[in-house]
């Protein structure tokens, strides 16, 4: 190895090389090779069963890949697409589950950070689903993760309480710094929330383009605009042609 | 090519499960293949005397005499016969009575105490009073197999579905099914794992039942078999017929949990997402 690469090396969170996925006959990832820094947002985008579900559950060591190389941080927490709460446990010790006893100021102090001191109490049946989200993210952040992954946190929630969770991510990852990859369909959160975005498409990212707008981002900014028009053509979403969804949505 | 990057690992993931399957085979035989050795060693070395246990190629040996002369098969179609009837009459009521009893709040209130009552009643107490009612015949024996049947099939079939995902049911009524075709395609498969719990709970308490009814005044089967071979000290026949008790529970087993296998086929491909 020489001096560069592992000097270059030593600022990631993430390294995989070649990884692959089969499903019977069919790869799903067909050798991804990524690189995040630490403290990096990494959006990744792609059409419905392109696989970005697959490859954040390699990522975080719930599935085997079929081959290649993953290399990770030893500490990484996933927010899934549904809270996962145990119905058993209260708010507060959902937060702090497998913590010990100590953990419980620290339970605490996350829960506020979501806005849900109030809660700490609750079993997690009576909370809203914005709510139960929430508490998933506070579980997630009390392990102080050098990698955080998303898998569509936001995709159940209403469009408003969307935005509020989007404004949370960005304040707590900036406070926190734990390297990011969230996984979305939406193209406009990926573009206000990203430092850098990825497209999969057939198993390989086909785009990936740092964001370089200053924050905060105006989605009126032209080259917000612009940078959304190149995003939605290459996930395959013609925008002259038609209604797409995601210009119907809004 | 190096990847090795400081401060990272390679995640850990859980192995796919499976081994190969003769492996898994050899693994689980190994079990019985040493009770079977210690039988022999324990025989074949005097410690246990003919009189006490027969040792397994006696019995071996006796099996293939009451089946060349024709007491076996018959013992076995009978006695088989009375525990199958008893089995699919008992789950057939405890399913009924579960499904309504889970599904139906009104079923609960009617049915839920009256069988919680019931199920306290030992069935071996009522062997008697069996014989009173309904004879000496296949009549009392059937029926009482069948209460034992009838109660863990209950319970289980009425906790599976009160369990059943009330989101599911819910959706399914939105899209305008009745009660009975949300019952047929979504409460019963949902709680066919518990209805399979219940089965093979009842399977095994059939076959304690059935040596309970061939206590009562028998002419055939495998408690006769038995009744006779205690009068005249043959162990290798008792011990015959406590073994083919065990494979006859055994091969009720395995071929309830072929079916679970067909008719559960969303379970096969089970992942987590
Ligand atoms: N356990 C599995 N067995 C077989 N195929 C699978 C399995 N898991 C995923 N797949 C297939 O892999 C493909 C990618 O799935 P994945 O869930 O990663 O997609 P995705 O990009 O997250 O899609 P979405 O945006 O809809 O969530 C899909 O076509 C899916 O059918
Ligand atoms: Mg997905």
């Amino acid at each position: 190895m020489s001096p560069e690469v592992s000097a270059e090396s030593a600022g990631l969170a993430v390294r995989t090389r070649g990884l692959r996925k089969v499903f019977g006959e069919r790869a799903v990832l067909d050798g991804v090779d990524l690189d995040v820094r630490r403290g990096e947002f990494l959006a990744l985008l792609g059409a419905s069963g392109t696989g970005k579900t697959t490859l954040l559950r390699i990522l975080a060591g719930l599935d085997a890949a079929t081959g290649g190389t993953v290399l990770v941080p030893p500490v990484r927490t996933v927010v899934f697409q549904e809270p996962r709460l145990i119905p058993s446990k209260r708010a507060l010790a959902n937060v702090v589950i497998g913590q010990g006893r100590s953990a419980r100021a620290k339970g605490l102090a996350a829960l506020a950070e979501v806005g849900l001191s109030r809660h700490a109490d609750a079993w997690p049946a009576t909370l809203s689903g914005g709510e139960a989200q929430r508490v998933a993210l506070a579980r997630a952040l009390v392990r102080e993760p050098e990698l955080l992954l998303l898998d569509e946190p936001f995709a159940a929630l209403d469009a408003l309480t969307r935005l509020h969770m989007q404004d949370l991510i960005a304040e707590l990852c900036a406070r926190h710094r734990p390297a990011v990859v969230l996984v979305t369909h939406d193209v406009e959160e990926a573009i206000l929330l990203a430092d850098r975005i990825a497209v999969l498409r057939e198993g390989r990212f086909v785009t990936d383009l740092q964001v370089g707008i200053d924050r905060p981002r105006d989605r009126t900014d032209p080259v917000f605009v612009e940078l959304r028009r190149r995003l939605l053509a290459d996930l395959g979403v013609d925008s002259h042609a038609g209604t797409p969804r995601e210009e119907v949505a809004r | 090519m190096s990847t090795a990057v400081q401060g990272l690992v390679a995640p850990n993931p859980p192995r796919a499960a499976g081994r190969a399957p003769a492996l898994t085979f050899a693994l689980r035989a190994v079990g019985p293949l040493l009770l079977l050795a210690a039988w022999y060693a324990a025989t074949a070395s005097g410690v246990l005397t003919e009189d006490v246990l027969a040792g397994p190629q006696d019995v071996l040996k006796t099996f293939g005499e009451l089946w060349a002369d024709g007491q076996l098969p018959e013992a076995l179609r009978v006695s088989v016969t009375r525990a199958g009837l008893g089995l699919v009459l008992g789950a057939s009521t405890g399913l009924l009575l579960g499904v309504v009893s889970g599904f139906t709040r009104l079923g609960e209130e009617l049915v839920d105490s009256s069988m919680q009552a019931l199920r306290a009643i030992p069935f071996l107490a009522l062997t008697s009073l069996f014989v009173v009612w309904f004879g000496i015949e296949e009549a009392s024996k059937i029926l009482l197999i069948g209460v034992a049947c009838t109660f863990p099939m209950y319970v289980n079939v009425s906790s599976g579905v009160r369990n059943v995902d009330r989101k599911v049911v819910e959706a399914a009524r939105s899209f305008g099914l009745g009660r009975l075709a949300i019952a047929r395609e979504v409460v019963l498969p949902g709680a066919l794992p518990s209805v399979f719990a219940g089965l093979r709970l009842a399977t095994t308490l059939s076959v304690i039942a059935l040596i309970a009814a061939e206590e009562i005044n028998v002419t055939a089967g495998l408690g006769y078999l038995m009744a006779r071979a205690t009068d005249y000290l043959r162990t290798d026949i008792l011990a015959l017929c406590v073994l083919l008790y065990a494979v006859i529970g055994l091969l009720a087993d395995l071929t309830l949990r072929l079916i679970e296998r067909v008719t559960m086929p969303w379970r096969r491909a089970v992942s987590i997402r």
